[in-house]
Order: structure tokens, then sequence, then C-alpha cells
């Protein structure tokens, strides 16, 4: 059973839609390499390695692609950022294909649906920064993308795309699905570089960053899955093109895949202009609320992004929009929380995922996660001290960014805070009322 | 922190002590496994999930003899063992079911899956049935958010759970 993808939306195409014209277009997954081909696949690769390296990382630096999998740096500009020349040695090119972000399942459709994109796009990005290995590093819970993109690499290598002197441009490089064996810290992109070298997936230290020194101390360049399966139409159809896609409904470019998860009428995902609002992604395309609900609040790509309210469906969703709000736009990937629910419930879910998933390496983040569900806890079964939200609030100062060496206990508090700016109330209501002194005798 | 905090239902079993003898099928594909990176240490989850796919679970013995092929110690192997939550380092039912615990599927009232198997089944989380047929764990975002509730068993996804539907599902694991 697959996903909803592009539900009620019509001409769906190339020029529009460049993640998933083709899913559209077959009316099904393209699984083999004669029908990618026949859908312009493998042309970006052609087109590729008769330019100069440098010359593909400037036409996606030029289009502005900024990174999917959440915290929107360019793609280009990362890219720029590694060593170059015969002189560069051994270069790595990781796709982070570890989707973990509760509420995120765009990587998966585009994995499990057209795996020879994303094969193609990772030759193209290999290409681009001279890598000599790649590595696609796949959470070991998607057992049909690893079989299907296992697949398409056989494929690939049979057609003389991947592997050896590649279309007779004397580069090499080899394409190898590397699959986990969970936690969600290994989508912590030095996290992730520890966990593909063998090691506890904690993170590491920056800088040096991965352009420098990532797997093996090599230089490394590690892309989103979204991100790369950008590449092949950037290259097909140019920069100019690209930006244009946004229909300037945002400064960013491109498309974006928009998702939808909760009690929404219709869920799944769609393709749409970067920059779509909420509103109409919400109602337009996943019919609104079901019947009898209304929209609370939503979380805007993930667990790890501030809560919004109804008040901020207009808001265009790209990278610095939903940042003014006081929010991110993470993964782009909604959950709508309706009105039935209990909002601390919510956040005591959310802050156990965090507990769970810390890694452990940093105290506030290791001890500070599980003392805030304990307190959570406390408010949602009535039992709240006075002076129990005040400390959830000098807690999310704790786990603020700079205390801790990576994004995660930053991003775990992001819901905490904009929950009980909101939703005060709510957490009021679960602290116990202080019992009246009691007057006894002796 | 732990990645998931089971209650032990008997005493953690172990075989400490004794020799492991890992068939030629499994060495070959460890070793299969390390012409894959450019350091063999990185075939470390490869090879723990091979063992693992022969017994249902890692051995102690396995342990050192993977850090052997590997060259690398086995207290790194074990550090890595132990890290990762789909590698189990006790035995586990025939089939493991992981349910989705995540925002989406709480949303979707995955709280009451949950809560229902650990009734049918008579364990909590962490606890294997009597019978062995079962182990239940929780599992972080499984990635298929608009089709929640969703819970694996062994490695496959199941969407769109319901309570009602729960009976049906676990016939097909024997």
């Amino acid at each position: 059973m697959s996903s909803n993808v592009n539900l009620g939306l019509t001409n769906v195409g190339p020029e529009t839609h460049p993640l998933t014209w083709r899913y559209s277009q077959a009316g099904k997954a393209v699984l083999d390499l004669k029908t990618y081909e026949s859908m312009e696949g493998y042309a970006a690769l052609k087109k590729a390695v008769q330019m100069a390296p440098a010359d593909v990382q400037k036409v996606v630096k030029d289009s502005n692609l900024r990174g999917r999998g959440g915290a929107g740096f360019p793609t280009g500009v990362k890219w720029s950022l590694i060593p170059m020349g015969p002189n560069a040695g051994p270069k790595y090119l990781v796709c982070n294909a570890d989707e973990m972000e509760p509420g995120t399942f765009k990587d998966r459709m585009l994995m499990e649906e057209l795996p020879h994109q994303l094969v193609e796009a990772m030759i193209v990005a290999g290409y681009a920064i001279q890598a000599t290995r790649a590595y696609i590093f796949l959470r070991g819970e998607y057992t049909v993308a690893a079989e299907r993109l296992n697949h398409a690499i056989h494929e690939a290598e049979a057609a003389g795309y991947v592997g050896n002197n590649i279309l007779g441009s004397g580069w090499s490089m080899d394409l190898h699905v590397h699959t986990g064996a969970g936690r969600y810290i290994c989508g912590e992109e030095t996290a992730l570089i520890n966990s593909l070298e063998g090691r506890r997936a904690n993170p590491r230290a920056k800088p040096p960053f991965p352009q420098i020194a990532g797997l093996w101390g090599k230089p490394t360049i590690v892309n989103n899955v979204e991100s790369l399966n950008n590449i092949p139409a950037i290259l097909v159809r140019g920069a100019e093109w690209f930006k244009g896609l946004s229909q300037g409904k945002s400064t960013d470019a491109g498309t974006k895949l928009y998702g939808i998860s909760g009690k929404a009428k219709t869920t799944g995902l769609w393709e749409l202009p970067i920059g779509t609002t909420c509103r109409e992604l919400l109602y337009t395309h996943g019919g609104g609320m079901r019947d009898g609900l209304e929209l609370m609040a939503w979380l805007p790509g993930g667990a790890s992004t501030d809560f919004l309210m109804p008040e901020h469906l207009d808001l265009a969703m790209d990278y610095d929009t939903i940042m003014k709000a006081g929010s991110r736009m993470g993964t782009g990937l909604i959950a709508v929380v309706d009105n039935k629910q209990n909002m601390v419930s919510v956040v005591r879910n959310l802050e156990q995922f965090f507990a769970r998933e810390s890694c452990g390496w940093c105290t506030p983040c290791r001890d500070g996660l599980p003392w805030i569900v304990k307190v959570l806890q406390a408010i949602e079964d009535g039992k709240g001290q006075s002076g129990d939200i005040e400390f959830l609030q000098q807690m999310t100062r704790n786990l603020a960014p700079g205390k801790t060496f990576c994004a995660h206990a930053p991003g775990a508090v992001e819901p905490l805070q904009s929950a009980i700016k909101y939703f005060r109330p709510a957490f009021e209501q679960g602290i116990a009322p202080v019992a009246s002194p009691q007057i006894t005798g002796k | 922190m732990s990645t998931v905090n089971p209650t032990p239902s008997k005493l953690i079993v172990t075989d400490r002590g004794q020799p492991y003898e890992m068939v030629a099928e499994d060495r070959d594909a460890i070793l299969h496994a390390i012409a894959h990176y450019d350091d063999s240490r990185a075939a470390s989850i490869d090879a723990l999930k091979i063992v693992q796919r022969r017994h249902g679970w890692v051995p102690d013995g396995a342990i050192s003899v993977i850090g052997k092929l590997l060259n690398i110690p086995g207290s790194d192997v074990e550090g890595v063992a132990t890290f990762y939550n789909r590698i189990y380092r006790q035995p586990v039912g025939r089939h493991v079911i992981a349910v989705c615990d995540s925002i989406s599927c709480f949303l979707m009232g995955s709280d009451q899956i949950y809560g229902q198997l650990q009734t049918k089944l008579s364990i909590k989380p962490g606890q294997t049935t009597k019978d062995g047929r079962f182990t239940l764990l929780p599992i972080c975002c499984l990635g298929a958010c608009d089709r929640g509730p969703v819970l694996m068993v062994n490695d496959n996804t199941h969407f769109n759970i319901s309570v009602e539907s729960l009976d049906q599902l676990l016939e097909q694991y024997k």
C-alpha cells in the first residue's frame, strides 16, 4: 500500500514537478532502467560528464537549491567547500536516507517509487565533487527501498552509469547501500558518519566540518534524499528554470515535497511550489480536518520544530518565513493536532521520543530530557507542582543551542517551548492545588 | 540513554565463556561486507545483522568472533551492538513486533494499539510471550505517518492498524 501522492493535482509533468512527475505519469513505481530511461532517465548524467565538475557545481549553486533534510543549507555552497584537484585524495558522497524525523515520510516514497532517480542523482553529485565512493545510508527498517535501490544500482552498473570509467569520462565511483540498525540520532550528519564507520552514533564536534574531514577523516559531502532528487532536473533544465518553479511564492527555489499526517481528511504527499501556504496544503489538498474536528496546532516539519497555530496558516512554507514566525520549516511535512487532543499528552509523547533517542553524549540532553518527561507526566496526571511550568521553561534554556554538541536537545525543546507559549492554561490545569496548611494540635 | 527500557521477564540469558562456532556461510558474508568499505570496522553493523539473522539475536560468544574478523576489540563490537535498537543482545521471540509510538501515530491512537497488544499477549514492552512467539517493542517513527498507526512485525510494515484488525494481523505470524 502506497502513500497518496499528488492527489488531485493535474498536469503533473517534468516542467513543473521534477521530483514526482515520473511516478505520477507512470501511475506506479518506476523500477526498471528501461522505463526510467524512456522518461529522460540518465539524461542529466550524460550531460554532466560532458561538463567540468566545477561547472556542475556552479549550476547547482546558481539554482539556489537548499538542503531538504531540514536545515536548509544551500547544497551548491556545501559542495563548493570540498577540496578539488588531482591531489585531493579519496572523497566520499553520502546520501542521508536515515529518514526518522517523526511525521516525515517523503524520502521513503522517493526511494521506493523512483529508485533510479536517486541513483542518477548520486552519480551526478559524485561527479561534481569527484567522489571516489558513494554510500546511501538507509535506515534498516526501509527494506523495500533497500531492495529497489540495490536493483537499480545493479542495472546502472551493467549499463556503465556507475563503477569504473563512467561513460568513458575516466572518472570512477562505486555506489553502495549501507543499511542501519535503528536510532534517530543517525540522521545527524556527523553521527551518521560515525555510524557508517561502524561506531556508536555519537555526533562529532564541529569544526572540522565533514566537507574537510568526514568519513574516515576524508572530505565528505552528506546530502538528503530529497535534495539529491532535485539534481538531475537542475542539470537538464538549468538553474533559472529551477528558480522559477517557486512561482514567486518564495525567494527559495524549486518545488517541495509537502505532506500531511494526523486527522486531516486526506493525508499524503504533494509536490508543490516551495512557499505554498499551509492553508492551501491542508484545506485545498488535504480537504481540511476530519468532520467534527478543528485544527488546534500544527508542527510544520517534524517533531523538532516549534508548534504553529491556525493563525499561521497563511504563511509561506519556506525556510525564512517559518523561521520568522518562530519555528522551522524542517522537513515540510506537517502534523496536524486536532482539538480533541490533550496538548500536554502530545508534548509528553514528543519529549519521550527525544529522551529515548538521545545518544547520551552530552549531560544536559541525556539527563535533562528524562527529567522533562517526568515533570510532563506529572502534569498530565494532574499531579504537577507549582513551579513546574517555570522549571520546564528553564529547561528549554538549559537545552538551548550551544549547550550540547548537536541539534538533538535544541530540537527537542522547540515543541515544548512553543506549547507552553500557546497553551499555558492546559499546563496550568495539571498543577495540583496546594493544600491549605493544616492546623493541628501538638 | 538505553534504547528501550525492558522489564526483564526472566534472568538475562548469557552464554559468556562458551565458544562460538560461526558457520562458514556467515563468515563469508561478513568478509564480503568488509569489501564495501575502506576500513573493516565499518562492517560491524552488517556483521551483527548477519549473526542475528541466523539466531534471532546476537549471542555473547559471537561478539569476540566478529571482533577478530574485523580486527577490532570485542568491546567495540559490544559497544555497537548495545547502541542500536534493532540489534538484540537477548533472545527474542520468533516474531518481533515494533509499534511506532512517535507523534503522528500517537495522534492516530497508537497508545490504544500498544495497550491492546500488551493485554492480548500478556506481556509488557521489552518482554517475550511465554510460548516464545512474540516480543513487543516500541520503535521510533517508521516513515509512513500518512497511514498510521503503523507497526512492524519482523521486516514487514503494516499500515492503518486498528484495535479490531490486530487478531487478524497476529494470525499471520505463527
